[in-house]
């Protein structure tokens, strides 16, 4: 079986972000990028489903600039076998992004698709389940565990009152939350091996999609900001300001 | 123009953040239809029909979307879609399953987490964890649109009169997908994601038995238990008490932070809140800067004095 896992650059979760000031968008100029911290997470689990002898082979997929390949190589190094960049421009959408990946499934025709929840830069937490919306698979999204068996996919989701264990059919895409894996970190000799796996680069029209604005981004703002408020020395100090001044209690 | 309100529900009352959804319907300004679906759901149902402003309930009541798997709730919104053009639903794991769904089979964007609505097709949303908020517009015909309750008030109006239930025969079928188990944690405590007042552990607590001293002064003042992602990490509490960027989004009255730094993932999801408390022993912590009351001291005797003097 075949796992095509999703890859996407984004700015490095530590580094904070600032807003340009003619508020187009935020300011990645000169920025860290790494790979999306979901994306990782599915990384290592297709490899780890790899080195249990589920899977044959790992295609990492990006669909962004050219420097993508960048995180595709790291991709590469923690043990993918080959990569796909779909080079576009900017900020692309996430139907557009769906639409594309889903080419590139009827292409390569996976058992099995994993992809992170979200990225941290746009927030969306919606390719995953677009992607399976135009391919016509399940969906098993934000999971913590993931078992193949038996030709399905169990599933267990973390959802708001726990956890729930689905199965789907295969093949079914796959969503990540954080506590389905521990990512493991590159060793210098499989980055030297990495830069000699396969990198295919495509164009959006090489797959036939049209990418269209369905959601215009007219303005990026810093959010209000929550002023420090004061220190208190003491536990009778808090109770009576939580009950005199704030009235909360 | 109508806008269907997908209603979360527990299969036995409405959910507080369909209250804040209606309250984003409105802001819309379309008239509003409300669909319940579930198994035996008929009450839910006759709960939504006296919200205010909703002019028709539509009640599918099936087996097939007892656990709202996304691939039969798709079906069945995009089957109910004709004639709308705004799909809301409040944010939530099932919604955030099944909306980007209905959106891919309507061919149209989606708009995830409005914290604000301008007009019937621009939105605020926040972006990069909260550290940044974009002005959206969506130029679609069909809007489909997941609001963040917490930024909107709870509508808790009601009609003079019920308006209609309609029942919903479709029963959609894939066989892609089943449900298997749950494993839901039981709690007396207010539900986080709507409590009024929050009582949250980091990895500070140090442990999950540690964790008895946040519940004690949750318990206390009626409050829900939080955590921020290091404690849920570190298996001193259950996934669904993460508070954060990438779990509850929450705005009480008071949220209470116990050894948490304040890392921005937390802070995206609780600097909403009315009064923060903050109680670290780094004096440099993050934390401190979002909170209206810091206490720079041990938990481990703050905790207990705290609850003993309340």
């Amino acid at each position: 079986m075949k796992i095509l896992v999703g890859v996407k650059r984004v700015i490095d979760y530590n580094v904070k972000v600032r807003v340009k000031a003619d508020q187009s968008n935020v300011d990645l100029t000169n920025v860290k990028m790494a790979m999306n911290p979901f994306c990782e997470i599915a990384v290592e689990e297709a490899v780890r489903l790899k080195e249990a002898g589920v899977a044959s082979e790992v295609i990492v997929m990006s669909v962004g600039t050219r420097q993508s390949q960048e995180q595709l190589r790291n991709a590469m190094a923690l043990g993918a076998d080959r990569a796909i960049l779909v080079e576009a421009e900017g900020d692309v959408e996430p139907l557009n992004v769906a639409k594309t990946f889903a080419a590139v499934v009827e292409k390569e025709q996976p058992g099995l698709v994993i992809l992170g929840k979200q990225s941290i830069d746009s927030d969306n937490n919606q390719m995953g389940q677009m992607l399976a919306a135009l391919t016509n698979c399940p969906q098993g999204t934000f999971a913590s565990k993931l078992v193949i068996d038996d030709g399905k996919a169990l599933v267990t989701r973390e959802i708001d009152g726990g956890l729930r264990t689905i199965a789907l059919t295969l093949p079914a895409i796959v969503t990540t939350d954080l506590r389905l894996n521990e990512p493991r970190y590159a060793k210098l000799p499989d980055i030297m091996k990495a830069k000699r796996k396969p990198l295919d680069t495509l164009s959006l029209a090489d797959l036939d999609v049209t990418s269209k604005t369905h959601c215009r981004i007219d303005k990026v703002e810093a959010p209000a900001t929550r002023s420090a408020g004061i220190k208190v020395a003491s536990v009778d100090e808090l109770i009576s300001k939580l009950k005199d001044e704030a009235k909360v209690i | 123009m109508t806008t269907l309100l997908i209603a979360e529900h527990n299969s036995s009352v409405l959910s507080s953040s369909t209250l804040s959804a209606l309250t984003a319907a409105q802001a819309i300004g379309n008239d509003i239809h409300v669909l319940v679906a579930g198994k035996n759901i008929e009450s839910i149902a006759d709960a939504a029909a006296n919200l205010t402003s909703v002019s028709k309930v539509l009640c599918a009541n099936a087996d097939i979307y007892e656990y709202a798997l996304a691939e039969p709730m798709g079906d069945l919104i995009v089957h109910l879609s004709a004639g709308y053009s705004h799909i809301v639903a409040p944010s939530n794991s099932e919604s955030k399953d099944f909306m980007p769904r209905v959106s891919a089979l309507l061919d149209v964007g989606q708009v995830s987490d409005i914290c604000a609505v301008l007009s019937a097709d621009q939105f605020k949303r926040p972006i990069y964890a909260g550290n940044a908020i974009a002005t959206v517009t969506v130029l679609d015909d069909k809007k489909v649109i997941t609001v963040r309750a917490s930024s909107f008030g709870k509508n808790t109006q009601k009609n003079e009169q019920a308006c209609a239930v309609e029942r919903i025969d479709f029963v959609a079928e894939s066989g892609l997908s089943s449900w298997q188990s749950d494993d839901i944690t039981e709690s007396m405590r207010p539900d986080l994601a709507s409590a009024s007042r929050i009582v949250s552990g980091g990895r500070g607590v140090g442990s999950g038995d540690n964790f008895a001293l946040v519940e004690a002064l949750a318990d206390k003042l009626g409050a829900a238990v939080g955590a921020s992602r290091a404690a849920v990490d570190a298996g001193f509490v259950s996934n669904d008490l993460q508070v954060g960027q990438t779990g509850k989004i929450v705005a009480p009255d008071l949220y209470m932070a116990f050894g948490i730094s304040g890392a921005i993932q937390h802070l995206a999801g609780m600097k909403d809140s009315n009064v923060i408390v903050a109680v670290n022993k780094d004096e440099d912590a993050p934390i401190f800067q979002v909170a209206d009351y810091g206490l720079v001291g041990d938990l481990f005797s703050v905790l207990p004095e705290m609850t003993n003097k309340l």
